[in-house]
């Protein structure tokens, strides 16, 4: 679905344009289809020396089925042998100059001190510009701040602006990421790894994301249906970014409990109805809307899963103009509503073992935005719930993490003046808006079970957006 | 072999190899295997010696060549009654006749023989053009001459023009030097490795010569003392400076570092214990036991020369040895990418575990030890004179290495084989 300049730009005399003045080119992603193959294309797999995650990455490699290259490097043959791989060699020397990859991942978790980030250097250097269209740039290390070496610290800490650099240079809808995976969670990393090699994680580039203890243990997921027999709660879910969540989480095999206001009821039995699902209608800043969410999981589903609180609203003017009831409606649904759903949940004990809770910020609470005070404290305060109870909840078996969604093409953007809207559609470094599905997506790898390990991630959806960067 | 008797090399000889269109220009197969089986006997005294059989072959050979090695017994000063065949298994000609030979002795069939290989890429059997042939054969075949005279009519100029034998695999179309360049690619061999493993070849092989070492394994040949493709003064530099022949224009294989067209021929005597201690012939090494290989570089597109990665593994398991416990490493130079993709292989935990089922890999060799006076990249390749070129010269290394030394023989093969053996010291 490309937007109307993205249509003109990739005609034969747009590219032309695009390339004499020096417009933005944006590709248009490709996206995940269901029973594709995680990834369609080979897989550069490089690791410095001394690297110690290469085990867990080629067994994701091997369970992801993908073609695999590796360069002649021990740490990563062997690694490639002992998964089963039948590991081509890779080198730059000899290869040929038409080779490409779909995606490039490099393990630096060797990297001890600010010398040796020459190793990542030199790998990428030789192969960065082999990566394809739509193609994948992903570094492991290790977290920086449990590293007691200073040294080391430092090295691991700077991959994070080689790969926020790399993700504005590769382009052709191609992405950069890092994963921080701390030491014994090695074998957490599968969900996040298939994830960013997938056109899943089309519209997330630059993040870095933490890896760490299971919060519980998960017996081993079915790929095409992680969330089968486990049931997501979606407010807001009758419209828009909630009703992708719903459709992608229903996919993945959940049963999904729709919630929207009374006045979306139409539009909310449609979808959960679609879905397979069900739907509850109330308006979630209710004195007593909690609990009943909670009654409502706990005796028709005997609990939930997946808690996703989508539904938020906007209410813009600037701080002088703005009135204490918009300030109030935007806080009470956008931060106070899922803070008091939660603290429902878990006071009954709805949510099971080894569950989730994922709530959306914004890109306007990472960087805060003119005439949206109140939505920005709101989503800011999104984080801080992240930051605040990825600790508690871990004790309960359960994870919370947040999406922070950029320019993402809905109706609430589709109203937005033509400036506004060209500017944040480009100023990214994949140039275009995102879609609802690519907020989906990024919810639906936090919920998966076997992001046992995924806690406490706060992950934008924004194309690499130069806002609030 | 799992032998009731044990297979002596008593040694072997061979003419100095030259490079197509050189000083043997002009000399048959017939010609050049004839005067190796005559330098053999006169070197260990089988002057009208009948032995227990002679097996050679030629991987180039004309169709009126078809008794090759018995002709070239009847023409030699060996005993007449002397019996012969051709054994043809493209590169590894020369060893696989030694293992069969080998294999007679072993179980107690023949007490003596020699195996041997000889190849000319100058006097090559040119065959008429596929469609000329057709004609010609439907016109032997027709009985009314009207009908044969009207056939004839068909005959057109270009269908004169012969086929020449191509050095390239009939089921991929690609010379085995393309083979080899894919091959280089897939491993990841570069250019300077290559060069330097050429160079290193023509060093040693010169100072073979120049030692002396060589005198009694090379007889003089129509005035070729040495080893014509021969460049002791050759260096890295000078090899760099080669345009790439196989692997397009960023290819890394050169003429250089490839083995050139050549004409040769070698023999070797092997025998029972028994025989050369009756003639006072001393054994230089046993033929402990070999292994041959083929892959499939037709549909698993496995390297068309890599199969003797494959064997070789095999033959160590069953002797329960290990890569390293070798004194001297002999692997055909058909390239020198070949010889590095076989190196490679056998170190890299991908191919060692998932193609050869291995716990670990097989480890790098020392490669001090590797062709020690050289290989066919200095001294050329006639393609089956080279096995018996081998087993002469690693036998003599092993006989002077003394008791309890060991060597590995390595030959790759066209057809995707791989012609792999052990030997060890008498």
């Amino acid at each position: 679905m490309a937007d109307r300049y993205q249509q003109l730009i990739n005609t034969p005399v747009g590219k032309i344009l695009s390339k004499q003045i020096g417009l933005p080119s944006p590709v248009t992603l490709q996206r995940y289809e269901p029973g594709q193959p995680v990834i369609d294309g080979p897989v550069l797999f490089g690791a410095a020396a001394g690297s110690t995650l290469t085990p867990a990455i080629a067994q994701t490699l091997a369970s992801a089925e993908a073609e695999v290259r590796t360069p002649l490097q021990e740490e990563a043959r062997q690694a490639a042998a002992d998964a089963g791989i039948e590991a081509g060699i890779f080198n730059p020397e000899t290869a040929d100059e038409a080779d490409r990859f779909k995606a490039v991942v490099f393990d630096a978790s060797g990297i001890a001190d600010p010398a040796d980030l020459v190793e990542a250097y030199e790998f990428f250097h030789a192969t960065i510009r082999r990566v394809g269209a739509n193609g994948r740039v992903i570094v492991l290390g290790r977290p920086p701040d449990q590293i007691e070496d200073p040294q080391r610290h430092v090295a691991q800490r700077a991959l994070e602006g080689l790969t926020r650099s790399m993700g504005k240079e590769v382009r052709r809808g191609s992405t950069s990421q890092l994963v921080y995976v701390a030491e014994t969670a090695e074998a957490e990393i599968e969900s996040t790894l298939r994830f960013f090699l997938s056109p899943k994680s089309a519209y997330v580039s630059g993040q870095v994301v933490r890896i760490g203890q299971a919060v519980s243990t998960w017996d081993g997921v079915d790929w095409e249906r992680p969330l089968a027999a486990k049931v997501a709660l979606v407010t807001g879910a009758s419209r828009g970014i909630g009703e992708s969540i719903a459709e992608v989480l229903a996919r993945d095999g959940a049963h999904v409990v729709g919630v929207d206001v009374p006045a979306q009821e139409a539009q909310l039995s449609e979808v959960t109805g679609r879905l397979g699902g069900s739907a509850l209608t109330l308006d979630i800043t209710d004195e007593d809307a909690p609990e009943q969410i909670a009654a409502h999981l706990q005796d028709n589903h005997g609990g939930v899963d997946v808690v996703v609180h989508n539904a938020g609203v906007t209410r813009d003017k600037t701080l002088g103009r703005m009135t204490d009831d918009l300030w109030r409606m935007v806080i009470d649904i956008n931060l106070r509503a899922p803070h008091r759903i939660d603290e429902a949940l878990f006071r009954r004990q709805a949510v099971r073992e080894n569950g989730r809770v994922v709530l959306v910020s914004s890109i306007s609470g990472i960087a805060g935005n003119a005439g949206q005070t109140n939505y920005s404290t709101s989503k800011a305060g999104i984080i801080g719930m992240v930051e605040a109870y990825s600790g508690p909840l871990s004790e309960r078996a359960c994870t919370i993490n947040a999406v922070a969604p950029g320019f993402i093409e809905t109706q609430m953007t589709a109203a937005m003046p033509i400036a506004t809207r060209e500017a944040g559609r480009r100023m990214s470094s994949l140039q275009q808006g995102g879609l609802p599905v690519d907020v989906a997506e990024t919810i639906a790898w936090f919920a998966n079970p076997a992001s046992a390990g995924v806690n406490g991630n706060v992950t934008r959806v924004c194309g690499q957006s130069l806002i609030g960067a | 072999m799992n032998s009731s008797r044990r297979v002596a090399v008593l040694g072997g000889i061979r003419i100095p190899f030259a490079r197509q269109n050189g000083p043997y220009a002009q000399a048959s197969n017939q010609d050049m295997f004839t005067a190796t089986l005559d330098a053999l006997s006169e070197k260990f005294g089988l002057q009208g010696e009948v032995l227990g059989e002679v097996a050679a072959g030629a991987v180039l050979k004309h169709s009126r060549d078809f008794n090759l090695t018995r002709e070239c017994v009847l023409g030699s000063k060996l005993g007449a009654e002397t019996p012969a065949y051709d054994v043809q298994q493209a590169c590894g000609t020369g060893l696989e006749t030694t293992l069969t030979v080998g294999g007679k002795v072993a179980l107690g069939q023949i007490e003596a023989g020699i195996a041997g290989g000889v190849d000319t890429t100058s006097d090559a059997p040119l065959a008429i053009n596929e469609d000329l042939r057709e004609i010609l054969l439907e016109a032997y075949r027709t009985k009314s001459n009207v009908e044969r005279a009207k056939l004839l009519t068909k005959i057109r100029p270009t269908q004169l023009v012969p086929e020449i034998p191509r050095n390239a695999e009939p089921r991929t179309g690609l010379s085995m030097g393309e083979h080899t360049a894919i091959m280089a690619k897939e491993w990841g061999i570069g250019r300077a490795d290559q060069d330097e493993l050429a160079v290193e070849s023509h060093h040693k092989l010169a100072a073979a010569y120049d030692t002396g070492w060589l005198d009694d394994l090379v007889l003089p040949y129509l005035g070729q003392e040495r080893d014509q493709n021969l460049r002791p003064d050759t260096s890295v530099e000078k090899m760099a400076k080669l345009k790439p022949v196989f692997g397009g224009e960023d290819g890394t294989m050169t003429a250089g570092n490839s083995t050139p067209l050549s004409d040769g021929a070698s023999a070797v005597l092997i025998a029972s214990e028994e025989w050369a201690n009756e003639r006072g012939i001393p054994v230089q090494a046993y033929l402990v036991d070999a292994q041959t290989a083929g892959v499939d570089y037709v549909h698993k597109r496995e390297g068309l020369l890599m199969a003797p990665a494959y064997a070789v593994p095999r033959l160590l398991a069953r002797h329960e040895l290990s890569l390293q416990d070798f004194d001297f490493y002999e692997i055909h130079e058909a390239f020198a990418a070949q010889v590095l993709c076989t190196l490679r292989a056998w170190e890299d935990p991908v191919f060692c575990q998932e193609r050869l089922g291995l716990k670990e890999p097989l480890g790098p060799i020392d490669r001090s030890k590797l062709n020690v006076h050289g290989g066919s990249l200095a001294a050329g390749h006639p393609f089956a004179a080279t096995g018996g070129r081998i087993v002469a010269a690693l036998a003599t290394e092993l006989q002077e290495k003394g008791p309890g030394s060991r060597g590995l023989i390595s030959i790759c093969a066209a057809g995707g084989m791989g012609v792999t053996a052990i030997m060890e010291a008498a």
